[in-house]
């Protein structure tokens, strides 16, 4: 009867599926239906670009209009990847360009971008609308304003945590008169000046404008006009605030402020001094998103004050400064939060600054619908993590640091296994955990035997043995990203069922206990697998020794074979 | 569970000579941590840097641990960040001192960051008092030339150029302290909040 079904209601049907694992799965039950998928597919997300290559992705999905990226290893982030490792994005747009693609939107995460592929982007897309760049580096102010002088239609132009070099042009005034598209603007990562009556200007014209991030060099006067001129943002990020609360600008600021009262989301203040706060306590009580984590100059008392009227928060990011009382008041004000981040405030200070297993709790008993957690923390204990599992059984995002990466727990001294334990038991939700402190292979047992949904996870410094390693491959059926340092897991746990590398997107070890001889063992079985050694300094001379231990191993899957852009320091084994 | 430091371990491939007796800190972190094993912890530390044999353990660097994004520690790098000691109290703070822009502005943080300290006014002067005993403390900072003076003398600007970290003395202990101005440090005898 479904072979009867016409092609065009077969479309219709599918142009109600967004989720890609959706799309993945009806493409897998016939042929007919995998080529009506694939025709009527728009937005295509590849995890690791080394996995497909463009050639191959535009072929499969020729009408795609929408593209995410993901290029380095997630661990990249943590200087743990020497530069020039990879992940280069031009490819993907000379294929697309050559492809005539109609593309409209890419959005890129930890990936080299060139000033060159901007310039060939802009030129090549006449649709174009939204550029999405996080993690990213390797272009220049140049490359945005050739995104700005020629992408007739941009809508989005997003910058997030970038390392961009400042050519101090001008790449704002790039923006042609005719330029009324702008829904959001992100540009907080930029360090150079940028020219202010051009953006008040563009701001001026772009009444669609929803989200407006700004730079540090935006003066506080500017953000006062730009502000006026915008009433109807949603999204405010401001680095640069006002020091001196007895100043003009302080006072126009304020009045600004109140009538921008569509303001959902806040973020930036990188340099603002605690008495201009109050400025913002007209919004405050609209606010569903804050991030102050930017904001060292914010103490406890202050940030309470501000709390005080965000009742209506879904997210915060904090420093820790915030100390656990001023947890406590975020649990008895936030009732609707479902998402704390708490980030080290100094990552060398002395003595008892940070926040604690106290906070942890409070925040757990009082904020039931919690469901995303990044906590950097002093100290935990089992007990606290076991309650914060019975208040908070919907975590999907569960990620714990502290700051000794072996610390035991602070009351007991027994290892954190049966606080994790309780956490994967109680989420049968949770998709991604990052565990730290004294651990054993007893955690990786419970994870193994409860994570069921469990698609991520990050091991530092933990386990005993290959045993604990294999808890977690044979046991968490889902699992895509496993990334694992300094931790005693060795050839055993790696070879022993080869096969689930092939479910999973890719394997990160580093300083653990493989071998070259295991690594090249894996490759030689798993052809369909990229087992990547990473080789840093000039003991590698000529082929190690199979007996020698590998500093940094990344694995994955691919249809593709090795890479050919590997560069010197990553032998493809 | 028998005692951490005596267990015995499995041979497994890790790195050799694990150390099950060393009680080594993180930098900065005076603090001795009694962990179990340390396993690849403490080689992390010793072998991800050369120097680290040159200098005491507790300053060695794990690399890429916390795992906080280089982008927001390069960040919190910016602005002039001095240490911040209290006399009496057992930790230290940071400040940003170009955040602000007077010595009121300062001292008013300095009351917000060290919670057991509010504002008095002494003989007409914003001064600092523990709220506990009373005591009254005095900034001091040490300047360019490894000089403690007395906060407060110098032109804001001048003071932010020069100051390399701030302590907030005892007033008692603040005696003969070096100032800009030829004055001795006043001590208010009578206080009022």
């Amino acid at each position: 009867m479904i072979n009867y079904f016409p092609e065009e209601v077969l479309w219709h049907v599918f142009s109600f599926l967004t989720s890609h694992p959706d799309r993945n799965a009806a493409s897998l039950v016939c042929k007919s239906w995998y080529n009506v998928e694939r025709f009527s597919r728009g937005k295509v997300f590849i995890g690791n670009c080394y996995a497909i290559s463009p050639e191959r992705m535009i072929s499969r999905f020729p009408r795609v209009r929408s593209l995410t990226l993901k290029g380095k290893p997630h661990f990249a982030d943590f200087n743990l990847i020497p530069q020039d490792w990879g992940g280069n994005v031009y490819p993907w747009i000379v294929a697309m360009a050559k492809g005539s693609t109609n593309l409209e939107e890419l959005r890129l995460k930890r990936m080299v971008v060139s000033d060159e592929s901007l310039e060939l982007l802009a030129k090549s897309f006449p649709n174009f609308k939204s550029l999405v760049l996080v993690s990213c580096e390797g272009f220049t102010t140049d490359g945005l304003a050739a995104i700005a002088s020629n992408c007739r239609f941009l809508r989005e132009l997003d910058l997030q945590e970038n390392e961009v070099e400042d050519r101090r042009g001008q790449w704002l005034s790039c923006f042609p008169d005719s330029c009324t598209s702008l829904s959001s603007l992100n540009f907080a990562c930029l360090k150079g000046e940028v020219n202010v009556a051009a953006l008040e200007r563009l701001v001026a014209r772009c009444r669609n404008l929803k989200s407006l991030r700004l730079n540090h060099a935006v003066p506080p006067d500017a953000l006062q006009k730009i502000l006026a001129q915008a009433p109807q943002l949603v999204d405010l990020g401001a680095d640069s605030f006002v020091h001196d609360p007895e100043s003009e600008t302080y006072n126009k600021l304020k009045n600004v402020m109140q009538k921008c009262s569509s303001i959902r989301s806040l973020s930036g203040f990188l340099d603002v001094n605690a008495r201009c706060l109050p400025s913002i306590y007209p919004i405050c009580i609209n606010l569903t998103s804050l991030n102050l984590s930017y904001a060292p100059g914010i103490y406890s008392k202050e940030l309470v004050k501000l709390i005080h009227k965000c009742k209506k928060l879904q997210r915060l990011w904090i420093l820790d400064t915030i100390g656990d009382k001023g947890l406590g008041v975020v649990a008895s004000t936030c009732k609707e939060l479902q998402e704390l981040r708490v980030f080290p405030s100094d990552l060398h200070v002395v003595g008892n600054v940070a926040v604690t297993e106290e906070g942890l709790v409070a925040i757990s008993a009082g904020c039931p619908n919690l469901n995303s957690l990044l906590y950097f923390c002093q100290q935990m204990t089992n007990a606290a993590l076991i309650t914060v599992a019975k208040n908070c059984p919907n975590f999907i995002r569960f990620r714990l640091c502290t700051l000794n990466p072996t610390i035991p727990d602070a009351v007991t001294m027994q290892p954190l296994d049966e606080g994790f334990g309780a956490i994967v038991q109680s989420c049968k939700g949770l998709k991604r955990l990052s565990v730290s402190g004294l651990l054993t292979d007893q955690v990786f047992l419970y994870i193994g035997m409860y994570a069921e949904q469990l698609e991520m996870l990050s091991i530092a410094f933990a386990g005993d043995s290959d045993k604990g390693m294999l808890y977690v491959l044979n046991g968490c059926k889902k699992l895509k990203k496993l990334e694992i340092r300094d931790s005693p897991f060795g050839n055993m746990a790696l070879l022993a069922d080869t096969g689930k590398y092939e479910t999973m997107r890719s394997l990160w070890m580093s300083s653990c206990g493989v071998t070259f001889g295991g690594c090249k063992t894996l490759a030689e079985k798993m052809p369909r697998l990229n087992v990547e050694i990473i080789n840093e300094g000039d003991e590698m001379e000529g082929r190690p020794d199979d007996r020698q231990k590998v500093e940094k191993m990344y694995l994955y899957r691919t249809l593709v074979g090795p890479r050919k852009d590997a560069p010197d320091f990553v032998w493809t084994l | 569970m028998s005692p951490e430091n005596t267990r015995d371990l499995p041979e497994s491939e890790t790195s050799g000579g694990l150390k099950t007796d060393l009680t080594l800190g993180l930098p900065g972190d005076s603090q001795v941590q009694k962990s179990g094993i340390k396993r690849g912890f403490s080689d992390a530390v010793h072998s991800n840097d050369a120097k680290a044999e040159s200098q005491p353990p507790s300053k060695a660097q794990v690399v890429g641990w916390p795992p906080v994004r280089t982008y927001r520690k390069n960040l919190m790098k910016n602005g002039k960040y001095v240490k911040v000691a209290v006399d009496g109290a057992p930790y230290l703070r940071k400040v940003n001192l170009e955040i602000y822009s007077s010595y009121q502005d300062l001292s008013t943080a300095m009351g917000d960051m060290f919670t057991c300290l509010i504002i008095c006014n002494v003989l007409n002067e914003r001064k600092l008092v523990d709220s506990a005993n009373g005591e009254e403390y005095v900034p001091t900072y040490e300047d360019k030339d490894g000089d403690w003076m007395l906060v407060g003398d110098v032109p804001w600007k001048m003071f932010v150029e020069s100051c390399k970290r701030l302590r907030l003395m005892k007033s008692s202990e603040a005696i003969g302290l070096g100032s800009a101005a030829p004055s001795t440090p006043s001590k208010g005898s009578s206080t009022s909040c």
